[in-house]
């Protein structure tokens, strides 16, 4: 009978960046094809555009770089931040608004930082913020959804839409079943209050479906059993997405109890834009977030609050592309504050 | 002693105010919004910056040691009000849409620091030429940003001119490209610190390039360094 001795660690586990990531990309499938379902198929063109311009882009930099190209791509990294970027940015947004920013997520805040691993800021949502600054027009004038679109966009019109060549009518496509045009839910709900508006009557619009977005709560619920998958598989750990939905949560009851009125349900702001998309795959990048367990929840609390508060009193319609980048600022600090105690120290 | 083609060298490349010193930024990335506003700006800075290191060069000798910050100070403050007077007369169109930044020239940490480091230990002639490099290297940095993010936030160049050069100028504005869309972000401060960060990215792959063309000689006159270290 012979005893193997192997050396340590003894406690090997399997994984690696590429399985994580593929992971994580394909736990983004249902919100994804709820997206495709209720925005049409220029989710699906925006996200290949992101996916191609950032595999090129990445390559480009590797090889400026003399690193190994083929051992960079197979992290399939890149596919992540063009995913996430590409669900992002309004479906039916011109061509040049993706690849722009996904060479600036590749090239500018992941590569020239040292690539993954380096980065200070999460590079798809650096990119969003880039892009709204940018093209505000482009980036602020989202689809109506399917169901209540007076004209549905088809694979070709979409496909006319991005690239801009035949006759494509891109505001005929921004037409609801009234016939007028439309933001998103959030910016509607905003832009109503501002005129005056209480909450209750701005529901009733036709974006709104029993007190939410039509279509964004099954884009959110998407991403929110793509998130619950991940947890099982722990490819994310719980403290960040809930430290998230926490913050956003607990700030939204809390103006929702002093002001029905002027201020969204709780439930209202867990299920428009981005909540569910960025608690679990944004907010979650191990890269750019805090290391210690109190400090991810921290860090997701710190998104919460700052979406909840920009999403109430600032100018913008979706606030995570903010939050994330002033949570990523904060990570240092929250590490060098919150340190796990070394086993055997007081 | 330093030769002529060395302080020119200095100036315009090895030492450059806005790409190595990393001197007078404020300016630097908030007027280069447009090329004339570059030009401009640039071109007052290096006329205080020749005056100034002439008028200081001409007294070092008769200030003392202890204060001779105040009295740089005061030299450089007079030269820009002028400036800033002058402006006003003869374009006021660029003093308008320059504003602040004209007499914030005075804060202008090159105009001090080229007093502090050159002109108090150099004759006039040399120093005058200093700050002739120094501020045409600027004038250099401003013009190249400038150009970048007028090229392509608008698609133009020397849009404006007029407002510097006179109503005749209003003919040289270029229109490159002309966009459906703005690319607002190069008009924006974060497209400024994006420009000038590739802008020194770049001289430093050019130095590395090639190395070979550069005088390999390195000055041992302390009057070249950023922050001369001098026994108090």
């Amino acid at each position: 009978m012979a005893f193997k001795v192997a050396t340590s660690p003894h406690v090997t586990h399997n994984n690696q960046t590429s399985k994580v990531m593929l992971t994580v990309l394909l736990c983004a499938i249902p919100g994804f094809l709820a997206q495709c379902y209720f925005f049409g198929w220029g989710t699906l063109i925006q996200v290949l555009l992101a996916m191609i311009t950032a595999i090129l882009c990445e390559a480009f930099v590797v090889k400026l770089r003399k690193r190994d190209i083929k051992a960079t791509l197979s992290d399939n990294s890149a596919l992540l931040t063009g995913l996430l970027l590409g669900v992002s940015i309004p479906p039916l947004a011109p061509w040049w608004v993706i690849i722009i920013g996904t060479a600036f997520a590749i090239i500018m805040v992941k590569q020239l930082y040292g690539g993954l691993g380096n980065n200070i800021f999460n590079p798809a949502m650096a990119a969003y913020v880039l892009l709204l600054i940018a093209f505000p027009v482009q980036m602020t004038s989202w689809v109506v959804p399917n169901a209540i679109a007076q004209h549905p966009a088809d694979l070709l019109a979409s496909l006319q839409t991005v690239f801009s060549f035949g006759h494509p009518d891109v505001d005929w496509y921004r037409l609801g079943i009234d016939g007028s045009s439309m933001a998103t839910p959030l910016d509607t709900l905003k832009i109503d209050l501002s005129m005056g508006l209480t909450t209750s009557e701005s529901l009733t619009k036709a974006v709104f479906s029993s007190g939410v977005g039509v279509g964004w709560v099954w884009v959110n619920l998407g991403y929110l059993i793509g998130g619950l998958i991940m947890l099982k598989l722990r490819t994310i750990r719980w403290h960040i997405p809930v430290g998230v939905i926490a913050g956003l949560g607990i700030a939204a009851t809390a103006g929702y109890l002093i002001s029905p009125d002027t201020h969204a349900s709780p439930i209202f702001h867990l299920f428009s834009g981005a909540t569910m998309l960025a608690a679990f795959f944004i907010a979650t990048d191990p890269v750019t977030a805090a290391t210690s367990n109190r400090g991810r929840i921290l860090f997701g609390v710190i998104i919460g609050v700052l979406v909840y508060l920009i999403r109430n009193f600032g100018g913008y319609p979706d606030a995570f592309a903010f939050a994330v980048l002033l949570a990523n600022l904060c990570a240092p600090l929250i590490d060098y504050y919150i340190k796990p105690r070394a086993y055997g120290h007081r | 002693m330093s030769s002529y083609r060395e302080i020119a060298w200095q100036g315009l490349w090895r030492n450059n105010p806005g790409l190595v010193q990393l001197l007078g930024l404020c300016p630097l990335l908030a007027v280069t919004t447009t090329l004339t506003n570059a030009l401009g700006l640039g071109l007052a800075t290096a006329i205080v910056l020749v005056f100034s290191n002439i008028l200081i060069s001409l007294v070092r000798n008769y200030v003392p040691k202890e204060i001779r910050i105040a009295v740089f100070v005061m030299i450089i403050a007079a030269l820009v009000t002028s400036v800033q007077l002058l402006v006003n007369a003869y374009a006021y169109g660029l003093y308008l849409s320059l504003g602040i930044f004209l007499p914030l020239i005075v804060t202008n940490c090159i105009i001090i620091g080229r007093a502090e480091a050159f002109a108090s230990r150099n004759n006039p002639v040399k120093a005058a030429f200093d700050g002739l490099m120094m501020g045409t290297g600027f004038t250099l940095v401003l013009c190249i940003l400038g150009s970048a993010r007028e090229l392509l936030g608008q698609g133009t160049l020397f849009s404006g001119a007029d407002q510097l050069l006179g109503p005749w100028a209003s003919s040289l504005t270029i229109h490159v490209i002309h966009f459906d869309t703005s690319f607002l972000l190069a008009m924006l401060p974060p497209g400024a610190f994006l420009g000038m960060g590739l802008l020194i990215a770049l001289k430093n792959v050019i130095d590395a390039k090639w190395p070979a063309q550069q005088p390999q000689a390195q000055p041992t006159d302390s009057h070249c360094r950023v922050s001369p270290t001098r026994e108090i």
